[in-house]
């Protein structure tokens, strides 16, 4: 090709970011908690993440290639993350047709149609999750024990957290806290989505993300100081032992989806508000919700719906809290 | 270390390429073409015609106006035109051509090396030699330095702040300046501490450039009330505002404020030498350090350049342009023009030649907005790009006026990271000068 002079306006060079490599970081940090996950609770968790990620990039592919026409997406990586994400929401010994339902509903419904990648309101995963919790709540919420011999199926044990909402019922929750195994919920030893329960792991997700500057501080923190703020206050006005308002508290940060979700689904960019102050805001919101309905609400977990509700908020939250402008009051 | 208080990115400075290379004089050219537009403000009126001799430092065009600067003859010869010639871009504007004869210049300028500290002179006559030597602000924004100085009625000046930050990446002119020309500039700064009225000046360095940083600390020693000042390596510091933040911790308002309402006048340090020259040595502004740089350019170098010389001959002298695709840009990767036309001219504000080629060339292909909020972070201005860009493509100006459009400092951050590399500042642009057309034909409808 001949010589060209290129015209273009500046800025003439570029970062080196891009979406493909930010989606990749979030892959990576998901890789620690995906491991133990393995660990715990053996070879179905890759079964259902295969199918849950494959699903999600087919159907990505053929929607843009057959309904959108558009150049190709999915090298973004984004339809991976979806997968990745709502495989970790999952029970491990979920039939894997369920599996593809959900990637159907978060590619097909809750992504493509809103014109895709960065259009969408809602986060895909949660949406598709919300879907199956609905559709499929026997299927949905049988936990198999945590064990290490391969493939497991068939025997579910309840949640910390809905023992602790039986216990609500039946009125012997001081017992039950006094008990919890706060150590073992860190290290990942407790029924629940494969995805949620390596607490430790998941948090060196999290440190990677912030080195990376993949994400910053404000979202996660916020719903983690909202949350054990909450818990810690409901505790100290049901128990007089402080044993019991500290295990209580720990109990709401490590149960459930609180650290998977404030860390890796709150956080999703498209849904979650462009300024720091917005951020913190919502993260308070997803906080405070996840709260209320985990202690007055009749599901035991309310991470999701948290952050679903705080979604639709996002646009109002943008719309009205803005950056602090350079040489306006600090 | 300090820095500005909100945004900037860390794009990798690429000064290496040049850095070491001593200021080097580049050679005259037989014909100079010099526009009469090459600052901020009204552009000069030519004072001579086609047939008129010019001696090097004579006056061939006057400011027109007080927002105007003097232009001095780079070169001497005969004059050959006065019209309508092509500039960097293309574009036509008004030239004085210049056909060179040996290299005469005019009486009363010193030539001499010799340092010359003592300046005895008030304030109104400092800013006087100034207007007359044409000077403008060299760091690229020309805007004219007797402007600058000239303090309105009512306010006061607290604080000279010197830009040695060069935070464009690539360019080394202010850095070989303040190497080279240390004393000058000290002299210089003490001679735009009087024009103002200040007891206290600060230039302010990156710590990019530890070994400048030292050696204009030695020299103020022996300066009263100059200190040096390094601060922590960031773009886009040499942005005025963002400049005064770090060094003082006080913050610009948004425009129409300007820096003197926060007490502080910046000027850039090779404008500084220029001050020393102008009103030590009595020697008109016809000269500038142009770094040409690139990672391809083979010999790339620090050429003091008589303005007027043709980019291209620069670009020839440091071993020509790469074969394939080239971007030449007048300055600086982040904020400087792109070039279409390489036989244009090395004007004031030209502080570097900087070719980007192949695929550094190119722009990647955008993608959609993934709404990751990285442009609000970098905004050194708190501002929304994302938001405005959306605004501009829907025209929504008044909207993009409440969000501030008018503070918008071009810097580039924004685009420079954006992970779905779209041309956010192409957006913004348009919208910041849109919007400030129709803010002008409100006042003046007033």
């Amino acid at each position: 090709m001949a010589n060209r002079t290129i015209v273009a306006s500046a800025p003439h060079i570029h970062g080196s970011l891009s979406t493909t490599k930010l989606m990749s970081d979030v892959i990576i940090a998901l890789i620690p908690a995906l491991a133990v996950s393995v660990y715990v609770y053996g070879w179905g968790v890759l079964a259902v993440t295969a199918v849950s990620i494959g699903c999600c990039v087919l159907f990505e592919a053929l929607i843009q290639k057959f309904l959108v026409r558009g150049k190709q997406t999915i090298t973004n990586l984004s339809a991976v993350v979806t997968g990745l994400l709502l495989a970790m929401n999952m029970p491990a010994n979920i039939p894997l047709w369920i599996v593809a339902v959900g990637a159907l509903i978060a590619i097909g419904v809750a992504k493509m149609p809103f014109g895709g990648l960065g259009k969408n309101p809602f986060n895909p995963a949660i949406v598709a999750r919300i879907f199956l919790l609905i559709a499929y709540p026997v299927q949905m919420t049988s936990f198999a024990l945590p064990s290490t011999e391969g493939f497991v199926d068939a025997y579910s044990g309840a949640t910390p957290l809905a023992a602790i909402k039986g216990a609500m019922y039946s009125g012997n929750v001081g017992e039950l806290v006094a008990n919890f195994d706060i150590l073992g919920m860190f290290a990942g030893n407790m029924a629940g989505s494969f995805g949620e329960v390596a607490t430790l792991a998941l948090l060196l997700g999290f440190a990677y993300l912030l080195v990376r500057r993949v994400i910053t501080w404000h979202i996660p923190v916020s719903i983690f100081v909202t949350v054990a703020a909450f818990a810690a206050i409901y505790g100290a006005v049901s128990f007089d032992d402080p044993h019991l308002v500290s295990n209580f508290t720990l109990f709401h940060l490590l149960s459930g989806g609180v650290v998977l979700g404030a860390v890796f689904m709150a956080t999703d960019y498209v849904t979650s508000p462009m300024t720091t102050k917005g951020m913190v805001i919502y993260g308070v919101g997803i906080g405070l919700l996840t709260m209320i309905i985990r202690l007055w609400g009749s599901y035991p977990e309310g991470m999701s719906f948290a952050i679903l509700i705080m979604n639709s908020v996002v646009p109002l939250i943008n719309k009205y809290v803005k950056p602090r402008r350079f040489g306006s009051k600090r | 270390m300090k820095t500005f208080p909100i945004g900037g990115v860390h794009p990798s400075d690429n000064k290496k390429w040049s850095k070491a290379k001593a200021i080097e004089t580049m050679e005259l050219p037989d014909v100079v073409m010099i526009p009469l537009a090459q600052h901020i403000g009204a552009p000069a009126t030519a004072v001579v015609a086609k047939g008129d001799t010019v001696k090097v430092g004579e006056k061939i065009a006057e400011a027109t106006g007080f927002m105007s600067a003097n232009i001095h003859a780079p070169i001497s010869g005969t004059v050959t035109a006065v019209d309508m010639q092509p500039n960097g871009q293309g574009l036509r504007q008004m030239m004085i051509t210049i056909k060179r004869e040996g290299d005469e210049w005019a009486e009363g300028i010193d030539l001499s090396t010799d340092l010359v500290k003592e300046c005895n002179l008030s304030s109104a006559e400092i800013i006087a030699r100034i207007k007359e030597a044409g000077i403008v602000g060299m760091g690229g924004a020309t805007f004219p330095t007797h402007v600058k100085l000239s303090i309105p009625e009512g306010k006061r000046a607290e604080i000279l702040i010197i830009n040695g930050v060069e935070c464009e990446p690539y360019l080394t002119s202010d850095y070989r300046t303040m190497l080279e020309r240390g004393e000058e500039l000290l002299v210089g700064t003490s001679i735009l501490m009087k024009a103002v009225s200040v007891e206290k000046a600060v230039i302010g360095v990156e710590n990019n450039k530890p070994d400048a940083i030292k050696h204009l600390k030695e020299l103020a020693k022996g300066y009263n009330g100059i200190e040096v000042k390094a601060l922590k390596t960031m773009y886009p510091q040499g942005g005025e505002k963002q400049l005064i933040a770090a060094v003082t911790g006080r913050e610009v308002p948004a425009p129409p404020a300007l820096p003197i309402d926060v007490g502080a006048v910046v000027c850039n340090a090779s404008t500084a030498v220029a001050v020393y020259e102008a009103v030590q040595k009595n020697k008109p502004l016809v000269q500038r350090v142009v770094t040409v740089t690139g990672k391809s350019i083979k010999d790339t170098k620090n050429l003091l350049t008589r303005f007027g010389t043709p980019v291209s001959a620069l670009i020839e002298k440091c071993g020509g342009l790469p074969e394939g695709d080239n971007r030449v840009l007048n300055g600086g990767p982040m904020m400087g023009r792109p070039m279409s036309n390489l036989q244009s001219p090395v004007m004031k504000g030209c502080s570097g030649i900087t070719v980007l080629s192949g695929a550094e060339a190119l722009r990647g292909e955008p993608s959609a907005c993934i709404k990751c909020a990285k442009c609000v972070e970098a905004c050194p201005m708190g501002l929304e790009p994302y938001l405005l860009a959306k605004q501009a493509k829907k025209k929504a100006w008044e909207a993009m006026e409440k969000n501030d459009i008018v503070s918008c400092i071009e810097c580039g951050c924004c685009q420079f990271t954006c992970p779905a590399n779209i041309a956010l500042l192409d957006y913004v642009r348009l919208g910041k000068q849109t919007v400030m057309g129709i803010i002008r034909a409100r006042n003046a409808k007033k």
